[in-house]
């Protein structure tokens, strides 16, 4: 019944949405996982990254050299980056600095923002979704055999894995990660030797926010681009961080490529929506087992 | 370091009412009392983890009773909290790489390891895997490493075995002999307090009921305070 290029390729596809999945989750992996806070607006950073993309893409059209073309791709990614982690920046020092005691109500402060982005996307872009060609290097695939590995898919692939060690390289390697860890840990500990926590917190959500621009920019070689691409990509996010274990970076990896391998394999043996629930019943089921996830961390306690 | 009616607290309760201290350069306070009597209280609000309701902070002649504990930390404030307060999941190279975020050098003085040597073996260890004597040497070396010109030190041999504790008290009688940091000493042994304090101070409910040059402190009376 099932033949080898079958499971290969179900597998590639299961590592594939693992992959865009992790993506998505790394930055809520640091401002929920590590922050402990509850962004709506992640989705709407994801959608900024998107229409960075967009932007920079038509930029190019329109005045630089047509053989020039593919090299918008590569510019939008880091512009992406530093412009969502600008716009995480000011949500933090404006809006979320006040409500680290107030979860719930920055739950419904940061979906206020989410809207707001939402209807700023709206009326600049136009509520109809938009496209972005994907440049000619990520256009075709990788033929093994009769195996057909699409190169935008192994970009993704390629780009969740160098995110991630860039992250870890950062959070173990460099000096100003280790202050955000040890702020993480212990905070008044930190801040009594002299670590400014403000200036913490402000960089470690501007961190995680710049890494949704990182993913929105990814997703425009998935699909079409519109106002309300990042709440569809939302609760995944939030599904990988609480299934990987609020606090753990590792987590969020198993998490992400568990979960996008299950869904596929649901997907390939039932149907898209029977796959969908399925994937749930584990997910609700593993939670029931081990309500804090797959790696047990303790989390910075808000205060 | 001039403190002057400081009255501080948790909530509407106040723990600590109208203390006054001075301490002076290379001057080390000895502060004991029995427990829940508002000594960490105390040290706390000098650090600045809670603000005082009333009263004043002067450290250098300036005003610092709003200050962030960061800042205090930058100005030279060194702190050991009870408890030692280690981060768990950093190794100990890491947690003394912290400790120097308060100074200016950016490399730790190799004499922390000539004071703790257990501290260089265990270097790649995870705070949190240590016993808790070695926490307590790891807390006291993170608050060194940045050269405090003011250390602050909560019961720092509390809970801890015998041979460390005589380490440890070697240590704090090098820093005031060589140095010239001021210290605050919260600690319950009086003979410990004898061999290094210039000032011992009593507190009771919360307020100073006992203070003396530490050559004029009559054993009696301080027993006096401490019984229970």
């Amino acid at each position: 019944m099932f033949g080898l290029n079958e499971i290969i390729i179900t597998l590639f596809n299961g590592i594939s949405l693992g992959s865009i999945l992790l993506l998505i989750a790394l930055g809520l992996a640091i401002t929920f996982g590590l922050m402990n806070v509850i962004n709506m607006a992640h989705g709407e950073l994801i959608m900024v990254g998107a229409y960075i993309t967009y932007v920079i893409q038509n930029l190019f059209v329109n005045y630089a050299p047509p053989e020039y073309f593919d090299l918008y791709f590569i510019i939008s990614i880091p512009v992406a980056l530093i412009v969502a982690a600008g716009i995480g920046m000011l949500l933090e020092v404006s809006l979320i600095r006040h409500l680290y005691k107030r979860p719930l109500d920055s739950l419904l402060a940061t979906w206020g923002i989410g809207l707001i982005l939402q209807q700023t996307a709206r009326s600049i872009f136009g509520a109809p979704n938009v496209g972005v060609t994907s440049p000619s290097f990520l256009t075709g695939g990788l033929e093994v055999g009769t195996l057909f590995l699409p190169y935008s898919r192994l970009f993704i692939l390629g780009l969740s894995i160098v995110c991630l060690f860039s992250i870890f390289y950062y959070f173990y390697r460099t000096a100003s990660g280790r202050r955000i860890r040890a702020v993480m840990q212990n905070r008044q500990m930190a801040e009594c030797l002299g670590v400014s926590t403000r200036k913490v917190d402000m960089l470690t959500f501007a961190i995680g926010s710049g890494f949704a621009g990182v993913a929105g920019c990814a997703l425009t070689l998935l699909g079409a681009i519109g106002p309300t691409i990042g709440t569809s990509y939302i609760i995944d996010a939030f599904m990988v961080v609480v299934v990987g274990g609020v606090g753990a970076l590792f987590g969020a990896v198993t998490g992400a490529f568990g979960i996008g391998i299950l869904n596929t394999v649901f997907e390939y043996v039932t149907n898209a929506t029977l796959g969908k629930v399925l994937i749930f019943v584990v997910i609700i089921a593993f939670l029931q087992w081990r309500p804090s996830g797959l790696v047990m961390s303790r989390s910075r306690s808000l205060d | 370091m001039s403190i002057k009616g400081l009255e501080a607290g948790y909530e509407e309760s106040m723990v600590i009412r109208e203390i006054d201290m001075e301490v002076e350069e290379n001057q080390v306070i000895c502060v004991m009392g029995r427990n829940g009597v508002g000594k960490t209280t105390l040290l706390k609000t000098i650090i600045g983890i809670l603000h005082p309701k009333e009263g004043s902070i002067h450290y250098q002649s300036e005003d610092i009773t709003k200050a962030r504990s960061s800042s205090r930390a930058q100005k030279g404030m060194g702190y050991v909290p009870q408890g030692r307060e280690i981060f768990p999941k950093l190794t100990v190279y890491e947690n003394l790489l912290i400790g120097l975020e308060a100074g200016k050098q950016k490399k730790i003085d190799e004499k922390i390891y000539d004071y703790f040597p257990i501290l260089k073996d265990f270097a790649k260890r995870n705070g949190g895997d240590l016993s808790g004597g070695q926490q307590q040497q790891l807390a006291i070396a993170r608050a060194l490493v940045a050269h405090p010109s003011f250390l602050l030190l909560d019961e720092p041999t509390e809970g801890i075995q015998p041979n460390i504790v005589q380490e440890i008290q070697d240590v704090i009688i090098d820093i005031k002999n060589t140095s010239a940091t001021s210290m605050i000493l919260v600690e319950q042994n009086l003979d410990f307090v004898k061999s290094v304090a210039d000032y011992l101070y009593v507190i009771d409910h919360g307020s100073v009921v006992y203070k003396n040059p530490i050559d004029q402190v009559e054993d009696d009376e301080v027993y006096r305070y401490l019984s229970v």
